[in-house]
């Protein structure tokens, strides 16, 4: 039985399609992730899970409850983390977690309880009666987070959860969502960073313009779609990287030149380097990696992640 | 039993007011007061010296209902703009209340509904003052409280309505300036209508504060001036609720576009 089933889910805004005819299922317990660049319709599609933003066409069912004539009762048993914190931040962080609450029809002592755990839970307890508007990105972002928990919910809906962070926040973050995912909370997040996606993500969909282009979990995506290791080559100048490209793809299973460097895709890295020594390749620098999602995107659509 | 969603947004309406009263204080009841002091008091003098009274009742005891209207309607337009901007935009709080049982039409009615609370708190305060002061004639002045719940909330329900389709809060600043500021010194307030050149005073049947004040003078000077008859209540009542429902018809259409794209 799937908490989330997707078929031919389509959203237009006019003539632009954002989403196009796409098809994905989620289990329960499981966490899924949409991977894609900015404009690939991550977004549009989580708007729609949530059920605020109406389906265009398709079907969608969440709880085995149709979206289009269910939202609420959809929408009670799920969180929802928007890409904005959308919080009341001329309010205390409790009366923000109150309000939401009510929202919900919680009684007041039960979403006092449940904030008092949530405030524990995301090291917000200090600033339990703190104005929000002061506190730091990270902090507005754990309250977020916590308010989408107050209910309860089955389901977290985590939209670009940790974008604008810095790297210890967003590390804290990933080891929540963990623990809540061991809790048997379901999670969905949406993602530009391989590395989120690699980390939390049981199981994802690779997403560009409006579609799926892969799915599978991380492992096997790479191992489906890209090499074991990956040796990324800088060249001090151009006509240096033009000559060595044709010479390096007898050698390798890939090899793809992008504008600041070129990457050369083979099962043993190692192999690549003595290949490149023995030719003679002048490089500025040399650096064997593992394949990540990256690659994946990169060999899937041409393009790099991170473009806007 | 569930309490129904509007329910749910009033109270949120309410702890924030609850945060943030300090700041509205001022606009709400010091400012209306302070304009009785400065119109019904200091200029009443120089009435009752020159025509004596006005529509037949004295200048404090006209201007009193007057100004008690129109500060709740400039009050309720305020409160219908720059918070719908926050709500949709700044801060994307009713974003946040979409995603939660709660629906578009439930964010905007209860929004509606708060005006409505708020209202009869700051018109009660000042009634008791303009009571004390001797601005209220008759015992029918209670019913001035909700005459100016009806104005607020016809100014409210179209404002807010259109404030949530604006992309940014420039075109406030000159709807205040050349819509409500001008309701407020030209719909009876200060002075009776017939006073107006002939020419445009019909205009102010357009007016849903006029359509207020006629119905609080009516009630604080218990008939004196203002609607005297029950047919000209009625009248006045309709136009009003005329006001709000088309507002609100527009508004659950213009939440629902802009909250569920």
């Amino acid at each position: 039985m799937s908490l989330i089933r997707a078929e031919g889910l389509t959203k237009r805004f006019g003539d632009f399609v954002a989403v196009d005819g796409i098809d994905f299922e989620v289990a329960p317990g499981e966490a899924f992730g949409f991977l894609g660049p900015n404009g690939a319709g991550k977004t549009s599609t989580m708007r729609m899970i949530g059920c605020v933003s109406p389906i265009t066409s398709g079907s969608l069912e969440l709880f085995g409850l149709d979206a289009s004539t269910s939202g609420p009762a959809i929408r009670s048993r799920l969180g929802s983390v928007p890409q904005e914190d959308s919080l009341d931040t001329e309010l205390t962080v409790y009366d923000n977690l109150l309000i939401y609450g009510r929202y919900f029809d919680m009684p007041r002592a039960e979403i006092k309880q449940r904030a008092d755990e949530l405030l524990d839970f995301m090291q917000l307890k200090d600033r339990r009666n703190d104005r929000v508007d002061p506190l730091s990105g990270g902090m507005k972002r754990r309250l977020t987070i916590a308010r989408a928990l107050v209910n309860e919910p089955e389901l977290l809906l985590l939209d670009e959860p940790t974008t604008g962070l810095d790297p210890q926040a967003r590390h804290m973050l990933w080891e929540r969502f963990y623990q809540l995912k061991r809790r048997g909370v379901t999670l969905v997040l949406t993602t530009h960073y391989m590395d989120e996606a690699e980390q939390l993500c049981d199981r994802l969909v690779i997403m560009d313009g409006g579609r799926i282009v892969a799915e599978g979990s991380p492992r096997e995506l790479i191992a489906r779609h890209s090499t074991r290791e990956v040796v990324e080559l800088r060249f001090p100048h151009g006509e240096a990287r033009d000559a060595a490209v044709p010479r390096l793809s007898d050698s390798a299973a890939r090899v793809e030149a992008l504008p600041d460097r070129v990457l050369v895709y083979a099962h043993d890295g190692d192999e690549v380097a003595g290949v490149i020594d023995s030719l003679g390749i002048e490089v500025e620098s040399m650096y064997p990696r593992r394949s990540t999602l990256e690659d994946v995107f990169l060999i899937l659509t041409g393009r790099s992640l991170l473009e806007e | 039993m569930a309490r129904a969603p509007v329910v749910r947004v009033l109270e949120r309406e309410w702890v924030v007011w609850r945060s943030l009263w300090r700041g509205s204080v001022f606009s709400a009841v010091v400012a209306p007061l302070l304009f009785l002091g400065a119109m019904g008091l200091g200029l009443g003098q120089l009435v009752k010296q020159g025509s004596g009274n006005v529509d037949g009742v004295t200048y404090l005891a006209f201007v009193t209902p007057g100004l008690m209207a129109a500060s709740a309607v400039m009050q309720s337009a305020g409160e219908s703009l720059w918070p719908v901007m926050a709500g949709v935009k700044w801060l994307g709080t009713y974003h946040a209340a979409v995603s939660t049982p709660v629906e578009s039409a439930d964010v905007y009615t209860g929004k509606l509904a708060w005006t409505g609370v708020r209202t009869v708190i700051s018109a009660s305060i000042f009634l008791v003052v303009a009571t004390v002061l001797g601005g209220v004639t008759s015992p029918w002045g209670v019913l001035a409280i909700p005459a100016t719940v009806l104005g607020a909330l016809a100014i409210a329900a179209p404002l807010a309505a259109w404030a949530v389709l604006q992309e940014s809060d420039g075109p406030f600043a000159v709807v205040m300036r050349i819509v409500i500021f001008p309701l407020f010194l030209f719909s009876g307030t200060f002075f009776p209508v017939s006073r107006l050149p002939n020419s445009i005073e019909w205009l102010v049947v357009f007016s849903p504060l006029w359509h207020a004040v006629e119905l609080c003078r009516g009630a604080t000077t218990g008939g004196a001036a203002g609607a005297d008859t029950l047919p000209a209540v009625v009248a006045h009542v309709v136009v009003l609720l005329g006001f709000i429902g088309v507002g609100w018809c527009w508004g659950v259409r213009t939440f629902h576009r802009i909250l569920t794209r």
